[in-house]
């Protein structure tokens, strides 16, 4: 965890943890100075995973860009998937078959659930409690199996394409997700039994890594890490997209500001994706699961934007086009940039064993983060 | 009532202590709940979903014929440049000659299991094998060609 002990001209020690570290769930480098156990400053340092993704898509055409970006933010793969896919669509302007639009939303919302059961098992890991992370793999477990019989692969997927879905759903969806919902329901008061009703880890979380309002939005944290504040920041509300207007669910508010916040924020999230799940599962229409598309896809001169919320909050895709078979620019507003930004804040004047408490509640993927 | 206060919150901290020692408990003492599986030993009765990617393969039937006209197809779509189509010019029977497949090379290392070829084909010539135990010794190991040796495409694929 030490690499080097530095000390400033106050008399501070300068330390770093990462990037191999194992709270930080990838390699995230942090320069922390402190002041006895008081943190005075967290600076990030980025660039340990970066691929050059932004680059790499400009080589690959509008259909074969699509699979990188399973490798951004690799939890919600498909989420990632999908707003490239409805950027090509906006530029194109290729009609989605109504199928296609549940499959993808069905798919997105069983990610944002398996997301949210890795983060809150990682999540408790970090505070030292080990058996929890066991529970939530087993009904992350339940949605990978589910991904896999349909998608073909458990974690990057590559299941979006331009104008719908790449293949049909399996036969046997409908019957594994109803039997995934009986489980959740069977399963998911113990995740308040075990954890969030824990007096230790209430006291480790509460009142911890606050964050005001008007921080949120300067600093551009979106997703539940701005939701814990307040800010109603929910793309599928505020901009809906595919049939998200169409559907009944809360966006979920806290307004403490703190971990336990954020904490409760995700955890209710995980409730309203159940809620889109059971609306949609005996509602899925026929039809074609993909639109007749040209063979090569050619976006007109221009310039697109779209943006869809992941798991952890506001991803946006801009693409660039000189109106070739390649995208002249992209890039992508990943969350999890803006919401490690806000890090600093939260946490200086903090303990350092509060930082990752924060760090855990703001569910940072370092691949995301560097792209 | 200070003293009240912290009593309160001692008990009501071993009472929560408590309520999660006892879910511990209960899958210590239900064994029929635990759904690890044996992974190495269960290898003979593990089975993959039949979408599952694994690997690209060529399926060949009794007669070692294959499906595949070497259109390049795949080579176009594939994004990392796994695949590799060799033409060769075959002289068929009235001595014309009909292009063919001489070998599809194949690079399990470069691939990222994106199936953008299996969709691409228009032969249905490649499918996703549900392998998954890639490990070798060599490098070399991973370069495959497809086709076996001597197949030949079938009768009526163009």
């Amino acid at each position: 965890m030490f690499e080097e002990v530095a000390k400033t001209a106050e008399g501070d020690l300068v330390i770093n943890v990462g990037p191999q570290h194992p709270a930080t769930h990838g390699v995230l480098h942090l320069l922390i100075t402190l002041n006895g156990e008081t943190i005075k400053k967290v600076e990030p340092h980025l660039g340990y995973i970066h691929r050059s993704i932004e680059k790499m898509c400009e080589s690959l055409t509008y259909r074969q860009f699509i699979y990188v970006t399973s490798r951004m933010d690799y939890l919600s793969a498909h989420i990632n998937n999908h707003a490239c896919a409805l950027c090509v669509e906006k530029g194109m302007q290729i009609e989605v078959p109504d199928r296609a639009k549940v499959i993808r939303v069905l798919m997105d919302e069983l990610t944002r659930i398996a997301s949210h059961e890795l983060w809150w098992g990682a999540m408790a890991m970090d505070l030292g409690a080990f058996t929890p992370f066991f529970h939530a793999f087993r009904e992350r477990e339940t949605i990978n199996d589910i991904m896999e019989e349909t998608c073909g692969a458990r974690l990057t997927m590559n299941y979006m394409v331009p104008g719908g879905v790449m293949q049909d759903l399996h036969p046997d969806f409908q019957r594994r997700v109803k039997e995934f919902l009986v489980l959740y329901k069977r399963k998911i008061h113990e995740y308040d039994e075990m954890v969030t009703g824990n007096i230790i880890f209430q006291n480790r979380m509460k009142g911890v890594g606050y964050i005001s309002p008007e921080d949120v939005i300067s600093y551009g944290v979106t997703g539940p890490a701005a939701r814990g504040s307040g800010v109603s920041s929910d793309i599928r509300k505020l901009y809906p997209y595919e049939i998200y207007d169409k559907l009944q669910f809360d966006e979920v508010l806290e307004t403490a500001g703190d971990s336990f916040a954020r904490y409760l924020v995700r955890l209710r999230e995980m409730d309203q994706s159940i809620r889109i799940v059971e609306q949609l599962i005996d509602n899925i229409p026929e039809g074609d699961f993909q639109a007749k598309t040209k063979a090569v896809l050619k976006l007109p001169k221009g310039e697109f934007y779209t943006r869809v919320e992941t798991a952890r909050g506001e991803l946006g895709v801009y693409i660039v086009s000189e109106g070739g078979t390649t995208p002249y620019r992209i890039k992508f507003r990943s969350p999890g940039f803006s919401n490690l930004s806000a890090l600093d804040h939260m946490v200086r004047g903090g303990k350092l064993g509060d930082l990752v408490a924060s760090m855990g509640t703001l569910d940072l993927v370092i691949p995301d983060i560097d792209r | 009532m200070f003293i009240t206060d912290y009593i309160k919150d001692v008990f009501g901290a071993m009472k929560s202590l408590g309520t999660g020692l006892k879910r511990t408990l209960y899958y210590f003492t239900h064994h029929k709940e635990i759904i690890t599986q044996q992974y190495p030993d269960n290898r003979a009765t593990l089975v993959l979903p039949d979408r599952f990617k694994g690997e690209v393969v060529m399926p060949h039937d009794e007669k070692n014929e294959h499906r595949c006209t070497g259109c390049t197809a795949c080579e176009l779509a594939c994004p990392n440049g796994t695949i590799k189509v060799v033409t060769k010019f075959d002289i068929t029977p009235e001595g014309k000659k009909k292009k063919a497949i001489d070998k599809l090379v194949y690079h399990l290392e470069l691939c990222t299991m994106c199936n953008l070829c299996i969709v691409a084909c228009p032969s249905d010539a490649i499918k996703m094998a549900q392998t998954f135990e890639h490990s070798v010794f060599d490098r070399s190991q991973l370069t495959k060609v497809l086709n076996k040796p001597g197949s030949k495409i079938m009768e009526g694929v163009e």
